[in-house]
């Protein structure tokens, strides 16, 4: 047992990103005392996020700065349930977190809300084409919430992170040019969207020409001065290009560190405790209760934290590791498609294409902001109709400049064929590095019954733990699913006048491959739902085993959407709170019974 | 805070790298290659950029000593990378699975790519012409070559990459000499304000290239 034990205290928060900040800031308002644990070091703009300092593309996108340092601990990964799965030793498809405002300080800033029939994929499929359109082997569930649901949560969330944007429908009524195939909102965006920066405008008249519906992407990078509802200060953002792996420095960029945690820092009832590494949720001896955590402390000491309740608000993998490891909820076995812990474990399905302009045109490609651009959804969600195609999901398409850096020029080069250095490599990297624009299809990845987590039986962790073993691989749905979305694009880079283009596609049969960076949108493995056969958590995110702990995060996710996620955390990190405040802290119990 | 570490050390090196430029040999000591390996490093960097119509190359831009520098960071060390054993080899696309830090990379590969070149050529790498050094180094970066258990392409995959990083991050970093690196493609550095060039459709880019101390080009 733990050497060190503290006194209770009404809610410990496992993680200092933005699903941990959210819980940590609503739960003290309701009067709770919280102590917050977060594994990394503390941070702050006035550190991590200080000019010109900060603003180095080999610390923060090389070094990896202010993310996670695999050398204490990472996951092991293989393709398919036959293989041995190996560690992954170096950072490079996915890039998780670490430190007082996790991946909510590193992350570049798309907010979205998710499209409503995203979160009853299910039951819209079985609706429109039958429920033998879903291929054998695919777990596809329904989220337990709607849109009407989270509504009014994904509004707060967004005056929170001061998110730039333009509505399309704002109460039922056309406002503006925004996203034609977004739902209604209650309000406009907190403020005006971004400017197109020329690629994304460029793609934006193209894409309008060719009978597609282009709008400003929602950015929490703040297009002019704000104050948000925490009294808290945001400046403009100056469309610098350091977003993706930096705090930044004009505090423009929405993070825990500078939206939510400045007005929790001073208030008595809150505690953060930093370099505190989380090992196990406590259980009674029901195990229907949790009773505390424990963690390592900077000095290494084992300490017990006691506390009523457990808010589990790690980075989505980490959240179904200590799940695992501390015994909440079933472990799922692939074979008998049972249990739910480590089910439905899904990533995101993105490739990128490039066109090619003249020498003439300068598209300036380190100018970005890292959630702003031009995007259109004629070809996400239920917005086509998929019975002609035979898959199910689908991508938004965008141009996203975030900023291309020296570096990543480098590494970029010339078009494909082009030789990766010498003289070659080094005269298509000056021909196409100013003249070009790079654009995404960003999509969806369905859950699969050979798709999941569990703990691996060989590598551990430096604390003793087991790793956790991601069992992963590109399935025909979704290959062809991005196939077709990518063919599209072709028609806005020819109206874009695109002097070459490199459509970005996945092939037949393509494997996952970790040695490249992909996405850091992983999702699932302990998600929300109706059915506790089906999903670990109620639709409260409340564990369906032990009713004291509530699980917050991207790991909620039946499905990998094709939007970031990180607007959808926030929103359901808001939902789950406000039932905790309203419901739960009054009778505290499971919100959902059977 | 660390941008002004970066410019002392700037500023007290330019001047003698500039000079010796000319000499044709840098006048930075490094402190983790001897000279056997520091004599490979600028023949290969050499190669991998080289210097043309285009701009500068690595030599110019001071890349060998980025790397050596880089030698001394925990990077180099593997304090960055999960290191944990068993070291069990598998498909290439899950990923590295040798037990090797960048600094073991470097090592290793430089003696083995030197044992290699000389029982081929009869000669050291670096008394090599341009034409036969590039043969030597597309087949590292290709084939299936094999310094002991390490595969050449991985130490070919490591020195490409530094030498990327070396000529185009910030001079604090010891590569990037004058800005060098950023001027040939255009990229402005640390200015990180286009406020007002972001609807400046299709125009270049006015200013020039900025290091984090400052320096300007």
């Amino acid at each position: 047992m733990a050497s060190i034990k503290m006194k209770s205290v009404d809610a410990v928060v496992i993680g200092g990103g933005w699903a941990g900040s959210i819980l940590a800031k609503e739960l003290t308002e309701a009067g709770q005392s919280v102590v917050m644990l977060e594994r990394g070091p503390d941070r702050s703009t006035a550190s991590e996020g200080a000019y010109p300092g900060s603003i180095d593309e080999l610390e923060g996108n090389f070094r990896h700065k202010i993310f996670q340092n695999l050398s204490k601990t990472s996951v092991t990964i293989r393709n398919t349930p036959d293989q041995t799965a190996l560690p992954y030793r170096q950072m490079a498809a996915f890039l998780p977190g670490e430190g007082v405002g996790g991946a909510g300080l590193h992350w570049s800033g798309v907010h979205f809300r998710m499209p409503p029939d995203d979160l009853i994929m299910r039951t819209k499929v079985k609706e429109k084409y039958g429920e033998k359109f879903i291929p054998e082997g695919m777990n596809l569930q329904d989220y337990g919430v709607t849109y009407d649901d989270l509504e009014p949560f994904f509004d707060k969330a967004e005056k929170v992170f001061g998110t730039s944007g333009e509505a399309y429908t704002v109460n039922g009524q056309v406002v503006g040019k925004g996203n034609f195939f977004a739902p209604s909102r209650s309000d406009n965006f907190p403020l005006p969207a971004l400017k197109d920066v020329y690629g994304a405008n460029m793609f934006r008249k193209a894409a309008e020409e060719v009978g597609f519906h282009p709008y400003a992407m929602p950015a929490a990078n703040a297009s002019a001065q704000y104050t948000n509802p925490y009294g808290v200060q945001m400046g403009p953002c100056n469309f610098c290009g350091y977003c993706s792996g930096y705090a930044c420095y004009m505090y423009s960029k929405a993070s825990p560190n500078v939206n939510i945690l400045p007005a929790l820092r001073n208030d008595p009832k809150f505690e953060l405790r930093a370099e505190a590494h989380v090992l196990r949720v406590e259980l009674d001896s029901t195990k229907t209760k949790a009773t505390g955590v424990t963690y390592l402390d900077r000095k290494g000491n084992e300490v017990f934290q006691p506390a009523d309740l457990v808010i589990v608000s790690a980075f989505q993998f980490h959240n179904v590791h200590l799940m695992l490891l501390s015994g909440i909820g079933k472990p799922y076995d692939p074979v008998a498609n049972e249990g739910v812990v480590g089910r439905n474990f899904v990533y995101q399905n993105v490739t990128t294409t490039t066109a090619w302009f003249d020498k003439s045109v300068y598209t300036n490609q380190f100018i970005g902001t890292g959630g702003g651009g031009v995007a259109f959804d004629d070809f996400n969600s239920e917005n086509f109709d998929h019975g002609p195609l035979g898959f199910i999901g689908g991508s938004p398409v965008w141009v996203n400049q975030a900023g291309i850096k020296g570096i990543a020029a480098a590494k970029i080069g010339g078009p494909p064929g082009t030789p990766h250095w010498g003289s070659a490599w080094k005269k298509a990297m000056v021909d196409t590095y100013q003249h070009s624009v790079r654009m995404d299809a960003h999509g969806t990845n369905m859950a699969y019954r050979d798709v999941y987590l569990d703990l691996d039986p060989t590598w551990k962790d430096a604390y003793g733990m087991p790793m956790l073993r991601m069992t992963f691989d590109w399935k025909d749905n979704d290959i062809r699913m991005n196939r077709y979305v990518v063919s599209q694009i072709a028609k806005v880079t020819k109206a874009m006048g695109a002097r070459d283009v490199h459509l970005g596609q996945r092939q037949p049969g393509e494997h996952f491959d970790t040695r490249f960076y992909q996405t850091t949108h992983l999702a699932g493995g302990a998600v929300m739902g109706d059915d506790p056969k089906t999903s670990a958590l109620n639709r409260y995110l409340q564990s369906w085993d032990v009713s004291n702990v509530f699980v917050i995060g991207a790991n909620a996710f039946p499905q990998g959407t094709g939007y970031n996620p990180t607007g959808m955390v926030a929103a359901l990190a808001y939902w789950s709170a406000h039932h905790i405040r309203t419901t739960y802290l009054k009778n505290p119990g499971p919100l959902v019974q059977l | 805070m660390q941008g002004l570490a970066g410019a002392a050390a700037l500023t007290s090196t330019t001047l003698p790298v500039h000079a010796a430029r000319s000499a044709g040999e840098s006048a930075y000591s490094p402190t983790f290659f001897t000279p056997a390996e520091w004599a490979f490093l600028h023949a290969a960097c050499d190669r991998l950029i080289p210097q043309d119509a285009v701009g500068p190359g690595a030599i110019a831009l001071g890349v060998p000593e980025f790397i050596d520098r880089q030698m001394a960071t925990p990077y180099a060390f593997g304090k960055l990378w999960y290191m944990q054993a068993p070291f069990v080899q598998g498909p290439a696309n899950l990923g590295y699975q040798l037990p090797y830090a960048p600094r073991d990379i470097y090592r290793k590969g430089i003696a083995g790519a030197a044992t290699f070149v000389q029982a081929k050529y009869g000669k050291a790498f670096g008394d090599l012409d341009a034409a036969t050094r590039d043969e030597i180094l597309s087949g590292f970066e290709k084939g299936d070559t094999l310094f002991g258990d390490l595969p050449a392409k991985i130490f070919f995959a490591q020195l490409l990459g530094n030498t990327m990083e070396g000529a185009f991050s910030d001079p604090s970093h010891g590569g990037n000499k004058g800005l060098g690196g950023w001027t040939t493609i255009g990229f402005p550095g640390a200015r990180a304000d286009f406020m007002d060039w972001v609807d400046q459709y299709g125009k270049q880019y006015p200013l020039g290239t900025v290091a984090i101390s400052g320096e300007t080009a």
